[in-house]
């Protein structure tokens, strides 16, 4: 494997070779002898020069996570000979984005038009689940292109709420 | 003894008590809504009956049929864990008339104790220090500002049918005062039914030390030590730990005959709770008392090697305490974590959802009592607290490494957890000095964070790209992974392919 990597939004090139026992690991340059075990589904303890980690997948609604002990980091892995081509942080990626509904609840407010003009991170709606109120924002800059929601609608974690181009 | 008990409750607790039973000989009964059929509580229980929809208001507060079932398998107690229907005088009194033993104090010390107004009266009546302010709901502002010029600003309104933080409102201006009232009185009636609002002085930074009674139905009251449970956040208990830092052997003696005085001026049975704020001159002052078993009674159970819920059900039963007061010794710290199913990152938002993977602690000194497995789906319509797990050492330090070693253990996968947050206060100088009172976390979660620690993102670049390569290499759990040969893998594939 030869990559690039993504995580919390920073780039590593990455290649892994198979060798005895485990791989021959080149991250950034740097090389270093690695070895797995598969602890259970999605669970690993790696050993990296000597050190032990157990490290666990995540894949939720809101993308992958590796926890390293109880640390999450927000992975995504790219294979550079993919026809997009290098991205480098969600808010400024020109590709449409969805704003997915992060657990089961309702749209109790809508706060912007389709067609408005939003900032990343500003508040698209208002979701509300066991009484209390969360604000769903936009991941990037750009115009909202669709709110497929009502005010009142019940939704599933996962359902789309809105797409910003 | 009983032959069998329902548990009119769901969650850890009624999984406590099932264990309590199962210790006991004791057939259990557990009742479930429809969102609960596959919670923990039903899966350990010997029998279980569905008692409605998932609403509590339509299943686990509907006391008909909870009697119903009841009457239906032939318990003979029913045990109400706390919240729901553990302190409902009404409920207490319909499990009497229907001859079913009701695990707790009777209606009429519920009726006494409930009120905070009537506790206060109760108590004045029975020469208990408390909190300075009216004993009685107030009528009207100008009775609210001649109260409040008494006992000296700050004060804080209350609401007398209720806590959590509903119908409260902290006042320090006599001109703020009047609108204060209306809104605390129109919060407290859409909260509890009920607008009686009544008035305290404000103590400055208060630590909530609460102290836990038992008495059986001869007339025999003991006292079993402190909780410390200023950890809260919006007036919910987050973390406590037994015994309290400020509180030694003489002020413990003390509280301890104020609290057994208050059980015995209300008649109280079974297990129960007296709470008190505690000024920083140590002086304390009766708060109110809880009619039930509480969220954080395994920190005494640990200090005192007592189990209070095998201790409520042979009172219900009708045995006397087998100990007497000066046999009550405490030995050692406990500390209490309740993870919830809340996001700290988001406002603590609940989450629920489905529990992907579970890492639970274990090892010297902890206990963890949950009420969730991996695999299960938490529900949105109940509290979102998914366990407590609880450390114990011969002192504070000891039971502080502990739990933060078991903290590092514990991992709850697919959705999120307060877990971070008990790994910031551990970590917290404050916290390890014992420097708490009601406004500690609220100061905790306004300060700087500080840069968050994340020196093994290198680690999560290999990892990913690891994962990648043993996902398509088909890796079996507790394999080493290497690479598997040709040969090999295509023999595996030819064996798999006759299995569905």
């Amino acid at each position: 494997m030869n990559t690039i990597v993504q995580i919390d939004g920073k780039e590593y090139r990455l290649k892994l070779e198979r060798a005895a026992g485990g791989w021959v690991c080149v991250l950034d340059g740097r090389e270093m002898i690695v070895d797995a075990v598969v602890v259970r589904r999605d669970v690993l303890s790696l050993r990296i020069t000597g050190r032990v980690y157990e490290v666990k997948r995540e894949a939720s609604v809101t993308g992958t996570h590796l926890w390293v002990g109880h640390t999450p980091y927000a992975a995504e892995w790219r294979d550079p000979r993919s026809l997009r081509g290098r991205k480098r942080n969600a808010a400024d990626d020109e590709s449409p984005k969805k704003l997915i509904a992060p657990m089961p609840g309702k749209v109790i407010r809508i706060l912007l038009q389709e067609k408005a003009q939003v900032e990343a991170g500003q508040s698209v709606l208002v979701m509300e689940a066991m009484k209390m109120q969360n604000e769903i924002k936009s991941p990037r800059k750009g115009t909202i292109q669709k709110i497929p929601v009502i005010e009142g609608a019940n939704v599933n974690a996962g359902d789309v709420l809105a797409i910003v181009e | 003894m009983f032959k069998k008990i329902l548990i009119a409750n769901r969650g850890e607790i009624a999984v406590r008590v099932i264990r309590a039973c199962r210790e006991m000989g004791i057939t259990s009964v557990a009742v479930f809504s429809e969102a609960d059929r596959a919670s923990l509580h039903v899966l350990k229980a010997d029998e279980a009956y569905s008692i409605g929809p998932a609403a509590a208001t339509e299943s686990y507060l509907n006391f008909s049929r909870i009697l119903e079932v009841a009457t239906r398998s032939g318990a003979d107690a029913i045990h109400p864990g706390y919240g729901f229907l553990s302190e409902n005088a009404k409920f207490a009194r319909a499990c009497s008339d229907a001859g079913i033993k009701f695990i707790g104090p009777t209606a009429g010390a519920m009726d006494a104790m409930g009120s905070k107004t009537r506790a206060r009266q109760a108590m004045e009546k029975a020469g208990i220090p408390f909190v300075p302010g009216s004993s009685r709901g107030l009528d009207s502002a100008e009775q609210a500002v001649q109260v409040a010029d008494e006992i000296g600003y700050p004060v804080m309104l209350k609401a007398a049918a209720g806590g959590g933080g509903k119908g409260m409102r902290l006042v320090h201006r006599r001109e703020d005062l009047a609108a204060a009232l209306d809104a605390a009185r129109s919060e407290a009636q859409r909260a509890f039914g009920d607008a009686e609002v009544y008035i305290e002085k404000a103590i400055v930074n208060p630590r909530h030390i609460e102290m836990q009674i038992l008495a059986d139905e001869q007339g025999h009251t003991v006292y079993l030590g402190e909780r410390e449970c200023s950890i809260q956040r919006r007036h919910q208990k987050v973390l406590e730990e037994s015994p309290s830092v400020v509180v030694d052997a003489d002020m413990r003696r003390r509280m301890g005959e104020v609290a057994v005085r208050v059980a015995e001026a209300a008649g109280y049975t079974n297990a129960g709770t007296i709470e008190f704020l505690v000024d920083q001159q140590r002086n304390f002052y009766f708060l109110e008392m809880n009619t039930r078993l509480q969220v954080e009674h395994p920190v005494t159970e640990l200090i005192t090697g007592l189990d209070l819920v095998h201790l409520q059900i042979r009172i219900a039963a009708g045995e006397s305490l087998p100990f007497k007061q000066e046999d009550i010794a405490i030995r050692g710290h406990a500390i209490e974590c309740r993870i919830y199913a809340e996001d700290p990152e988001q406002n603590f938002f609940p989450s629920p959802g489905k529990i992907t993977l579970l890492a639970v602690p274990s090892g010297p000194g902890i206990r963890e009592d949950s009420g969730m497995y991996e695999g299960w789906t938490v529900p949105i319509d109940y509290d979102p607290l998914l366990a407590k797990l609880i450390s114990y050492g011969a002192d504070r330090q000891q039971a502080i490494a502990r739990m933060r070693r078991s903290l590092h253990e514990y991992f709850v996968g697919g959705i999120k957890s307060n877990l971070s947050l008990f790994r910031r206060i551990l970590d917290d100088k404050d916290f390890q000095e014992g420097k708490l009172d009601t406004g500690y976390l609220d100061r905790l979660l306004t300060s700087d964070a500080g840069e968050v620690q994340k020196p093994e993102a290198e680690v999560a670049a290999i990892a990913i790209g690891v994962f990648a390569m043993l996902d398509s290499e088909g890796a079996d759990n507790g394999e080493l992974a290497h690479p598997v040969s040709g040969w090999k893998r295509m023999a595996r594939a030819e064996a798999l392919r006759g299995v569905e």
